[in-house]
């Protein structure tokens, strides 16, 4: 399907960590535009994977194509020139800096000077730009604030703005949700769909399974390292294997 | 505005001023304190970028061998050696360290600690320059008001020039690449080539310390790898207060004459500074410079309130 306009094919990737299979024989395909899903079990392998494709970890087999380049085992900040950026799960942001100014760090990117025609600008008010877009409000000065002294959703949002900077054509988003209200949630949710609407393409890593849903095209399910199923929402969850991974054996 | 500008006014006309009051023997004790607090603020400059270094022994070693072959084997002035040097030194000591970038923490310090160790057994094995006997008769720079006035120049230059650099963007990227070098790749930065220039810088700072004192006593030897070049500096930057660049050269400043202070009590000097470094690392495990400017910024306020 769609195999011509694939912006990301993922072919057979295997990783073992010292004999551990922590990824066997991941194949998927992502459309440009399109929100995937990728959910499982604690601990069955959706970092993993993403650290395979964004040369954080080197993959033991297969092969990871980005717009038609074989990307597998490309040094990390070089995948990341190439417009697929993420976020990481545990946030850990330069703590005793304000909110704004760490999003200098990815505003230095190299993929930001060239995408600008050679030159950077004006990273601080670019960063402030950024951060209101992600609901940093600007009458409040919340972006002044040291990162030390904000809570946690702002945190996350701040750690979706770094993302952003880099306008990357593929944000994949690990577990954005992770440890925020319901209400923060439904915050955030109109700011992956204005990504959304701008043509980027988008993975999330989720575990509240409800809000992926709704945002979601399709979704990938792994399972002890393995994919074992795939489609929309609906269907996936119909199956008997991603319930029984999910609710255990009984159900 | 007195207020902004004396922190910065007072250590300037104090250097300047400092080699016109003081006799000889201490202009001697001066230009020891400003060589130590380049390799301080060398140390620093590595520490504030992610790598702690035990071996600054080897960039001063490296620079002090390097303008001395110059000087002693091909003639070169010392005025030419002593800045070819600070670039020779400093490209041998970042292509010395290269392989090993990748390492981490204790990892990447053992290392350090071992390569200049190395080379002196490297120099005395294979009698390269000198061998066991070093070089001597190399030439000192013309004058002695040079000697001092070039070293003033170069640490306050290095001092203000680098914490500029640091309170930059390009200093944000290395000191986020301490804290935490992934989210920095994850900015497309190639976090191994900052850490690369920012070894470079430091190593060719060591370096210059290092073919300074060449000119200075006029010969090198082994002893430039010893390990007080390693231990002394990172000492100054650890009491003067880590990450400032100025704690490191406050640190030498303070410790460097103390340690000449102590040379009349003869063998048990060692065990006074020794106690005088655990007290201080103790009592002010921030550093002084830290603790003063603190003091300092809350003196502002009272002013304020009244």
């Amino acid at each position: 399907m769609m195999a011509a306009a694939a912006l990301l094919r993922v072919d057979s990737l295997y990783k073992t960590f010292g004999g551990i299979l922590a990824i066997t024989d991941l194949s998927f395909e992502l459309a440009e535009g399109e929100l995937l899903g990728f959910i499982g079990p604690n601990g069955s392998g959706k970092t993993t994977a993403v650290n395979l494709i964004t040369g954080f970890v080197k993959p033991s087999q297969g092969a990871v194509i980005y717009r038609g380049r074989d990307i597998t085992g490309l040094a990390a900040h070089a995948v990341v020139r190439l417009g697929i950026s993420r976020t990481f799960q545990m946030v850990r942001p330069f703590y005793q800096l304000p909110a704004y100014k760490n999003m200098i760090i990815p505003l230095y990117s190299p993929r930001v000077k060239q995408l600008a025609g050679g030159r950077y600008g004006d990273r601080d008010a670019v960063a402030l730009d950024l951060l209101e877009e992600v609901g940093f409000e600007r009458d409040a000065q919340v972006a002044y604030k040291s990162a030390a002294a904000l809570p946690q959703g702002y945190l996350k949002r701040l750690e979706l703005a770094k993302a952003m900077a880099l306008k990357p054509d593929l944000i994949i988003l690990d577990e954005l949700f992770s440890g925020l209200s319901l209400a923060e949630v439904a915050s955030i949710v109109p700011i992956i769909e204005k990504l959304r609407k701008e043509g980027k393409t988008i993975i999330m890593i989720e575990h509240r399974l409800k809000e992926l849903f709704r945002i979601a095209d399709r979704v990938v399910v792994l399972n002890y390292g393995q994919k074992i199923a795939e489609g929309r929402a609906e269907e996936v969850m119909a199956s008997e294997d991603v319930r029984k991974a999910y609710l255990g054996v009984e159900a | 505005m007195l207020y902004l500008l004396a922190p910065r006014l007072i250590p300037i006309l104090a250097f300047l001023l400092l080699p016109l009051v003081l006799g000889t023997y201490w202009q001697k004790v001066f230009l020891s304190v400003a060589v130590f607090a380049l390799l301080a603020i060398s140390w620093d400059i590595l520490a504030q970028s992610g790598m702690i270094s035990l071996g600054q022994a080897l960039f001063f070693g490296l620079g002090a061998y390097c303008s001395g072959v110059l000087n002693h084997t091909f003639g070169w002035h010392p005025l030419l050696a002593l800045p070819a040097a600070t670039l020779l030194g400093g490209l041998i000591g970042t292509v010395c360290l290269l392989p090993v970038l990748r390492l981490r923490g204790v990892y990447f310090s053992m290392v350090t600690l071992i390569i200049p160790l190395m080379l002196v057994r490297i120099v005395e094995a294979t009698k390269i320059f000198g061998g066991t006997e070093g070089l001597s008769g190399i030439a000192p720079l013309p004058s002695k008001w040079l000697e001092l006035y070039l070293i003033v120049g170069v640490l306050l230059g290095a001092l203000f020039g680098f914490r500029r650099m640091f309170n930059s963007d390009y200093g944000l990227v290395l000191k986020g690449i301490k804290d935490n070098d992934r989210s920095v790749t994850n900015a497309g930065i190639n976090v191994y080539w900052f850490k690369t220039q920012a070894l470079f810088i430091a190593s060719s700072i060591g370096a210059l310390a290092g073919a300074f004192m060449t000119h200075v006593y006029m010969f090198v030897g082994m002893p430039v790898f010893a390990l007080d070049y390693s231990i002394l500096p990172i000492a100054a930057a650890v009491v003067g207060g880590p990450g400032t660049l100025a704690g490191a050269t406050l640190g030498a400043v303070i410790l460097v004459p103390l340690s000449e202070a102590l040379r009349g009590i003869g063998g048990l000097r060692i065990v006074f500074y020794g106690c005088f470094l655990v007290v201080f690392i103790v009592a002010l495990p921030e550093g002084i410079f830290h603790y003063v400017q603190r003091k300092y910024h809350q003196f502002e306020r009272w002013v304020e309130v009244e």
